[in-house]
């Protein structure tokens, strides 16, 4: 794979992701290594090449956003809003991720090896996202659909007034949000369990340790009886 | 939107180059705050008797040597140290900090009084981080803990005064990223226990909320566990003592804050970029502290 090299200690971010948005057969199959990235925002922002880009640092808000295609790994942490509204491609931070990790990601795979913060998977709309730690408190408010796999706690109200996202969460969840409730893991959601350890560096994990959180789906029609409570 | 910053240094060797080292982390945060900085930085301890008094005013050709000749005359005491920057002075004097602020009322009303401690020296003032830096020498600033901050002003009006750190007793401030929306019913409370207020900034509420609960016989963390009931609003606080850095960050973590924990060093930022430039940072373990969990670091 032919590799590029940049270092934002020399060159401007601004360069090196208005190399990373040029024409996609260019980039497509290219290895972008990204050096001394000290925490700077919107880096590898709005790809849609079939580019592997690797950042050796620590990324600030927004790293690998609205991603589409690229494989994105961040050998360190990240801030705010990695891989948010990511559409497609997979992005991997090693380290831990900030608030609001996959806010509103509509497709693609999302890995964080550490812990996420606050409102991990707000709003998520079909992307995967796999946390190796914990995540923060009213993570996937409003999910829609997708999947969200914690191998260690969740915070409080988890999964509040989620939609038919999946949720698997192995450790300890503090409190459930309104409208989130076990589920019974069938085989279809057991499979993409399996699928998602295996394809985020965890296919040893035993996958009946998990508990699935769904919806309950109580708050989907407005209720004449509860108008009072709205 | 505004920028924090703390540094403590546990290797004796740094102390003499705290503020050379702070500088980049505070400049990291312009950004976040352009419009006013300000700094507190805690060094040797002055006499057993002995306050610094931390004055500003925005005169900017005031006649200090006067200031320092007739508080002589007048008070009848030795000013044992008088050090002058740009807008900015530390008055060192034993004479007791109730007399000293009257007379500063009376003679001198445009000196404002930052600060009083045994320790703590505090300057802020309008302009960026780098112009602010520069003005009052942040550089050449030696200390074994200090507090710093980048503005930008969302609630009250851009003047020395509103800048942070904010302080109330003594050897003791507050940095704030954030805004409170109950300030102004914190303030009437506070003023009915006859506490008095310099400014409009809800900062400053929050400031005399926590020393009023510590003179009130709370420890800083049962003070903070009020502040947790009583502060209504998004924040990461940012506290200086005169041995310890303390952080919290509200129940929701709407405001950011990064620590990186180094054999040498504690260092606090609202960002990472702030951090990078430390020295051996690969090798400090970089964390980003829990909502509504209290973290303690002692010089």
């Amino acid at each position: 794979m032919e590799s590029l090299k940049y270092d934002l200690a020399t060159t401007p971010l601004r360069e090196v992701n208005q190399f990373l948005h040029g024409d996609a057969s260019g980039l497509n199959g290219k290895h972008i290594e990204i050096n001394n990235p000290n925490g700077a925002h919107n880096i590898a922002v709005g790809l849609k090449s079939e580019a592997k880009v690797t950042i050796h640092g620590h990324a600030g808000y927004y790293a690998a956003g609205m991603n589409q295609i690229a494989d994105i790994t961040i050998e360190g942490s990240v801030g705010s809003g990695v891989a948010e509204n990511m559409m497609s491609g997979r992005v991997h931070v090693k380290g831990f991720a900030s608030n609001a990790a996959g806010a509103t990601a509509n497709g693609g795979l999302l890995v964080i090896d550490g812990d996420a913060g606050l409102r991990c998977g707000i709003s998520l709309k079909g992307a995967d996202i796999v946390v190796g730690g914990s995540v923060g408190s009213f993570s996937a408010f409003m999910a829609q659909a997708g999947n969200m796999v914690v191998l260690g706690d969740a915070g409080e109200g988890l999964g509040d007034s989620i939609y038919e996202a999946h949720l698997f969460v192995r450790g300890k969840v503090k409190s459930l949000g309104a409208d989130c409730e076990v589920k019974t893991m069938g085989p279809a959601e057991r499979k993409t369990l399996v699928d998602l350890l295996e394809q985020s560096g965890h296919a040893n994990v035993d996958p009946d340790s998990f508990t699935l959180y769904g919806s309950a789906r109580t708050l989907y029609h407005f209720n004449v009886a509860k108008s009072g409570a709205y | 939107m505004c920028g924090i910053v703390g540094l403590l240094v546990k290797n004796p060797k740094m102390r003499a180059n705290i503020g050379e080292l702070m500088l980049p982390m505070l400049i990291g945060m312009t950004e976040r705050g352009p419009d006013s900085a300000g700094l507190a930085v805690f060094g040797d301890a002055v006499g057993d008797n002995e306050r610094k008094f931390s004055l500003y005013t925005g005169e900017p050709d005031f006649n200090w040597p006067k200031l320092s000749h007739d508080f002589l005359t007048h008070l009848g005491s030795k000013v044992i140290n008088f050090a002058q920057k740009a807008n900015h002075a530390v008055l060192t004097t034993h004479i007791e900090p109730e007399t000293v602020k009257t007379w500063l009322k009376e003679h001198y009303p445009q000196v404002h009084l930052l600060a009083i401690g045994q320790l703590m020296d505090i300057y802020k003032d309008v302009g960026t981080p780098a112009e602010v830096a520069a003005r009052y020498g942040f550089s050449q600033l030696s200390g074994s803990h200090l507090v710093g901050h980048t503005r930008m002003a969302t609630e009250s009006a851009i003047t020395p005064a509103h800048a942070h750190p904010f302080t109330a007793g003594q050897d003791w401030c507050l940095v704030h990223n954030g805004s409170l929306s109950n300030a102004p019913s914190l303030r009437r409370k506070l003023q009915y226990e006859g506490i008095h207020f310099e400014t409009d900034n809800d900062t400053e509420a929050a400031c005399r909320f926590l020393e009023w609960r510590m003179r009130e016989g709370d420890d800083l963390k049962t003070a903070l566990e009020h502040g947790f009931e009583e502060l209504d609003g998004f924040y990461t606080l940012l506290m200086g003592t005169k041995d310890q850095l303390a952080l919290v960050r509200d129940p929701f973590a709407c405001k950011p804050a990064v620590v990186a924990e180094h054999d040498d060093y504690v260092a606090i930022a609202s960002e990472f970029r702030s951090l990078a430039h430390l020295p051996d940072i690969k090798n400090a373990k970089v964390f980003e502290p829990s909502p509504k969990e209290m973290y303690v670091w002692k010089v």
